[in-house]
């Protein structure tokens, strides 16, 4: 079970990698190759001390300062080749992982898009977020800085040690022996002094929360006159915070000191061991300078081994919180070409719904709704009108033996699901309006904004007006960073935007609520003038509202109550009659002050 | 718009940096200590090359090892004292990052309880915390660590060249001449960079966003179908995020090779000139060797302190956007005489306040909020005696809040005075009045803490028995045992582990144990389950008895029940007096009312 996850995991790296291959080949063989030329300088370095400056072995045809001047020459030449190498393997690196970094961003965003509806319900979104964005990164980081570091390393020290080895044996013996203990001391430091970065870390999240809480509820803490008390315990956590940094950095500056000492010592070491071979005559000038060189050059990425080590560990779990989003499944696509004209009659047949077992929200619903009637539904909060509409556009699929629902015949769970949801208008309660500008947001739905149609859509939901307002007009953006509209103005331009659609079948869940009973009106109206042959669903608690459809039904914790046009509802004893009088003749209780049930 | 950037200078301007002193101050001694560190360090650091200088000329070059015992002892203790130094020296930086940032962060918090509310109406809680966190934190990293750094390496520098002239002032003329073309090149680097990772960092937040509106807006997306379109546009921003950290990369990858390059062309011109030198005997090898470890170890200090100085340029936004929230004036503020009398909050006199009984009068008010463009009380009279219960009501963003801010001095009148108990409020202190005022808003804030630390937040000294005691005269103690640990439960961040209704009850309890002679009270709108909302409405006629009352009314009984009816259209009281009278105008009122009323009653049916 537990490998099983971890191929899993892995996997999702190598999905994303793939057509970056080359680059990632590239980023390898170029760092490589640019390590090797680093390594031939102090070979230059060693060949010039030991044979030009004792004026023995130098190159036939050359006088010495010729000579001199050609090690010179051939140091830029290697720095040059090195400087492209490095250059080569860090653009293939920055090109690789970009690459790598939008093919992983890209497909969450299609990915999350695609998901059922009840995978977003039952998750938080911030959550989702954090995976995509935080999650993403630490990956990132893993495959594109740590991965290649550890290797860059990694072949660094076997090449150096190499050359260490031809030039003297027991020297770069002991110069090794200390590269484990530099990079165990320093993974097992940051793992341990992990811990306290976390604490480090919540420490701060509370005294941002603190503050946070402080401004958010500013309003509280001077009508209390709290100031004081807020000040205190912002102290408190602001303290606290600044001691266990003050604490870490202790940890770290011993740390950081001690490793200084042990690097130093190896660094000792190997020059008293040089200096002892050098003057028995077991290694030349030259190499004693080429051994101190290549054993500096190591000293820092060995140090810095022990700490990648200790952060990659944290990559595992990013990439098991980001595997567990693209492992769900996608909503799935049924039969993609059956797309038949949705202008006939909307049926529910004996359509039964539960989204947990022990709570049924819909039972046993039966209606037909005539193809370009009208038709309303009262009822409030709970009582499954909403679910009603989730089963029509499919947000939520109807399970097998729960009855069904048709239009025009055709059973929709046999309808592409897309194209249903192309040909059904909604308007929610409370609608969701994009960061962009009003007429993006109405227009929406189509490739191109003509001007004159988003007007007339915006005329007919009676927004046109308020928009004009603006200083920016249509231009002007709405949302996280825009303008805030208020409740009555977002449920008018969503209005708007489901008309660009022009859909055959428009439903309005409670989508005038916040409006007022005039414009209410006026709205529908103009719809109808409008959408004349369109089926039109119409969930409201306003009798005047529902009133002209053709048909009304009152649900009831998931059940049909009543069934009937306004003039059959009215003369039934029940809800609607109750409501229709409360909403008529509400200035006669009002006065008489009794209706209240208190 | 106070959230707009500003635009990045390009040059050091140290007026700004001149006001983030008074926060250094404090500190003189550790920087001191911190400073002479660093410059011991660097002495060190230059002393480290010599080391192997020495071993070739004296060890091997002599061929002896008489000596070496004592080059090693002298090794130690170099590396030991530069171990010391190190230790004190980080210590030092820590301090000063993170008691430089305690100091600011606490100077802004206290700054922030000043400030009035026109302030946080016009500026997002996000854009105040982000003041708070992150640009403190990036001032004071930068100062502690980078620009104590910057020092290191001026010092290293300095005394590397000193030490270069010391031993061959000829070959150190050749390197020197290598110094300028790298500060130009870093400047000329870093500054684009830097230029580039900000946008990276734009377009990173574009994306951000992205994500939240496909995953918050999922429900909308899907109806409208509009998954590919949404797609699309998120795709364009990856596709212009990659290409900018492309481009980003491709600086650094030029910038970092040509920095290294120049290191080996000094080392080039050390063998080439060096090695002639040696030839004639002007220069010894071990010498050599220290100048080939110089021209290479001098080259970083040099791209560190060009980058260093680059991001303190880039910083002074972040010292201006914390300094300007420092000097945002306060619009409420108390008299000198009045805290000389009444004290401030940290020393409130509380012998010299007079007690309170609650007549409020409102007399020739003329009010306009700062932000705002027209008047939107004019000439206002009211007298309001102690214990008339006052309901406000109008339509979502009429303005119903205006008096509530004005009586709470929230805000101050622009023309005319408002009296408590025959004097002008603006002669006591904030803290007097709030200190009298109950508060209970629609969404209620709850502090994150226990149910007790919250209705204990009334009034700080009450015992468990007296929190306990106020909790039950409103029915919060239901709420409070309905949870698993009772009083001691916590109520999450925000109160969130409640529902609106019982944050009000929670609320309510606050405010009884508080015992205001004023009570402010917003109704909620929001749908509250029939037991909850009997339970507010029992809780609300306890706590109206007795006191001068303001409520923002959304029900129907409350309204009723008031002495006297504000009603309150685009911002203006259009009509005033009591229920029957008003209705009976068929006015304004009675149309609101009227909708309300039926759409409340409409919901009870059907409930």
């Amino acid at each position: 079970m537990k490998s099983k996850r971890k191929t899993d995991k892995f996997r999702i790296i190598f999905r994303f990698l793939k057509g970056n291959i080359r680059f990632l080949v590239g980023t390898l063989v170029f760092s490589v190759l640019f390590t090797a030329c680093n390594a031939l300088i102090p070979q230059i370095v060693k060949y010039t001390a030991d044979h030009i400056l004792v004026l023995d072995g130098i190159p036939d045809g050359l006088n010495v300062r010729q000579a001199l001047l050609l090690a010179a020459i051939l140091v830029v030449a290697a720095a040059v080749l090195s400087g492209i190498f490095n250059y080569l393997s860090k653009m293939c690196l920055a090109k690789g992982s970009e690459n790598f970094l939008k093919s992983i961003r890209d497909t969450l965003y299609h990915h999350t898009q695609y998901l059922p509806f009840s995978w977003h319900v039952q998750h938080q979104t911030g959550e989702i977020i954090q995976r995509c964005t935080s999650d993403v990164e630490v990956i990132r980081n893993f495959v594109c800085r740590q991965l290649p570091e550890v290797f860059r390393i990694c072949f660094l020290i076997i090449l150096y040690l190499g050359i260490m080895f031809s030039m003297n044996v027991p020297i770069t013996l002991a110069a090794a022996a200390f590269f484990p203990v530099i990079i165990g001391y320093s993974a097992f430091f940051h793992s341990r002094i992990g811990k306290r970065f976390q604490d480090a870390d919540e420490a701060e999240g509370a005294l941002s929360s603190t503050v946070q809480e402080n401004l958010t509820g500013v309003r509280v803490v001077r009508a209390f006159g709290r100031e004081k008390y807020e000040i205190d315990r912002f102290d408190q956590k602001n303290n606290a915070y600044s001691d266990l940094w003050v604490y870490l950095g202790k940890l770290m500056s011993v740390f950081w000191a001690s490793g200084d000492l042990i690097t130093n010592l190896q660094v000792l070491m190997v020059m008293v061991l040089g200096v002892v071979f050098a003057v028995e005559g077991r290694i030349t000038l030259g190499e004693f300078i080429a051994f101190l060189s290549y054993n500096a050059s190591l000293t820092w990425p060995v140090r810095s081994l022990g700490r990648i080590i200790s952060d990659m560990s944290k990559a595992g779990v990013s990439m098991e919180r980001v595997a567990y989003i693209l492992e769900a499944e996608e909503e799935d696509a049924t039969d993609a070409n059956n797309k038949p004209a949705l202008t006939g009659d909307i049926c529910f047949r004996n359509v039964s719904f539960a989204y947990s077992l022990d709570h049924p929200i819909l039972k046993n619903i039966n209606f037909t709704i005539p193809a370009g009637s009208t038709f309303a539904i009262l009822g409030t909060t709970g009582s499954g009108k909403s679910t009603m509409v989730h089963l029509l556009n499919r947000l939520y699929d109807l399970p097998e033996g729960c009855g069904s629902i048709t239009i025009g015949g055709t059973d929709i769970r046999d309808i592409d699901r897309q194209y249903l949801r192309q040909n059904i208008g909604m308007v929610l309660q409370e609608p969701f309006l994009f960061s962009r500008t009003i007429r993006e947001n109405i227009g929406i739905t189509k490739e191109q904004l003509l001007d004159e149609e988003i007007r007339h859509a915006a005329e007919i939901a009676c927004v046109d007006e308020s928009i004009l307002h603006f200083t920016d007009g249509y231009d002007t953006i709405v949302g996280e960073r825009g303008v805030t509209l208020s409740g009555g103005q977002k449920q008018r331009v969503a209005i708007a935007r489901m008309l660009m659609k022009q859909a055959p079948v428009l439903v309005f869940d409670d989508s005038l609520s916040a409006v007022d009973t005039e414009t209410d009106n006026k709205i529908r109206k103009e719809l109808k003038k409008e959408m004349e042959k369109a089926t039109v669903i119409m969930i409201s608690h306003r009798i005047t509202s529902l009133m002209q459809a053709d048909c009304i039904i009152v649900m009831d914790k998931g059940e049909i109550q009543q069934m009937g046009t306004h003039d059959q509802l009215i003369q039934q004893e029940g809800p609607y009659k109750d409501i229709y009088e409360i909403q008529m003749n509400s200035d006669i209780r009002l006065m008489e002050g009794g209706a209240v049930c208190e | 718009m106070r959230i707009e950037e500003k635009e990045y200078t390009k040059s050091i301007d140290l007026s700004i940096w001149k006001k983030i002193f008074p926060f250094l101050a404090p500190r003189k001694n550790t920087l001191i200590m911190v400073v002479l560190m660093n410059l011991l360090c660097s002495v060190v650091d230059i002393i480290m090359p010599l080391f192997q200088r020495h071993a070739i000329d004296s060890f091997i070059e002599k061929n002896t090892l008489s000596g070496l015992g004592g080059f090693i002892l002298l090794y130690i203790a170099v590396i030991v004292f530069q171990m010391c130094t190190v230790i004190c020296f980080t210590r030092g930086c820590m301090k000063i990052d993170v008691e430089t940032g305690r100091d600011m962060k606490r100077a802004l918090f206290v700054h922030l309880q000043k400030l009035s509310f026109s302030y946080y109406n016009a500026t997002p809680v996000g854009y105040i915390l982000s003041r708070v966190m992150n640009d403190v934190a990036r001032i004071t990293e930068l100062i502690a660590w980078d620009v104590i750094d910057m020092l290191w390496a001026i010092s290293y520098v300095v005394g590397v060249l000193v030490a270069m002239l010391f031993l061959n002032w000829k070959l150190a003329l050749v390197i020197m001449m290598i110094v300028p073309a790298i500060a130009v090149l870093t400047w000329y680097f870093q500054n684009r960079i830097l230029t580039w990772n900000r946008q990276v960092r734009k377009i990173n937040s574009k994306i951000t966003s992205g994500y939240n509106e496909g995953i918050m807006g999922a429900k909308t997306v899907k109806s409208l179908v509009v998954e590919e379109k949404n797609f699309g546009e998120f795709s364009a921003v990856t596709e212009e995020m990659r290409s900018a950290s492309i481009k980003a990369a491709r600086l650094n990858a030029i910038y970092i090779p040509m920095v290294a390059f120049f290191g080996f062309l000094a080392t080039a011109l050390v063998l080439d000139r060096g090695g002639i030198m040696v030839l004639d005997g002007r220069l010894d090898l071990g010498t050599l060797a220290a100048f080939t470890a110089y021209a290479v170890g001098i080259f970083e200090p040099i791209q560190r302190l060009a980058g260093i100085l680059s991001q303190c340029i880039s910083a002074q936004a972040n010292i201006e956007r914390v300094t300007s929230l420092l000097e945002e004036k306060p619009q409420v503020v108390d008299s000198p005489e009045v805290l000389e009398k009444y004290g401030d909050f940290f020393n409130p006199h509380k012998e010299n306040w007079e007690p309170i009984k609650g007549d409020i009068e409102f007399e020739h008010v003329s009010f306009q909020y700062p932000d705002g463009k027209e008047e939107v009380l004019t000439d206002f009279n009211l007298k309001i005696p102690a214990g008339t219960n006052v309901a406000i009501v109008g339509e979502t963003g009429a303005g119903k809040s205006t008096l509530v801010n004005l009586v709470c001095r929230f805000f101050e009148p622009t023309k005319g005075r408002i009296l408590i108990d025959g004097r002008d409020y603006r002669e006591r202190s904030q803290l007097w009045l709030h200190s009298n005022i109950g508060y209970v808003l629609q969404n209620p804030h709850l502090f994150s803490g226990t149910v007790m630390e919250n209705i204990r937040y009334g009034r700080l000294d009450a015992t468990d028995e007296e929190v306990k005691a106020a909790a039950r005269a409103v029915h919060a103690d239901e709420v409070a045992e309905k949870l698993d640990k009772g009083y001691d439960s916590d109520v999450g961040e925000g109160g969130d582990c409640l529902s609106t209704g019982e944050k009000q009850l929670l609320s309510f309890a606050r405010a009884v144990l508080a015992d205001p002679a004023i009570f402010v009270l917003d109704e909620a709108t929001s749908s509250i389950d029939t037991k909850t909302e009997q339970l507010i409405q029992q809780a609300t006629d306890k706590l109206l008895k007795g006191r001068t009352s303001f409520l923002i009314a959304h029900r129907l009984s409350t309204i009723r029940n008031a002495d006297l009816i504000l009603v309150v259209r685009d911002g203006k009281i259009v009509e005033q007096g009591r229920h029957l009278e008003l209705l009976e105008k068929k006015g304004y009122y009675y149309q609101l009312v009227r909708q309300q009323f039926a759409d409340e009653e409409s919901r009870k049916v059907l409930r």
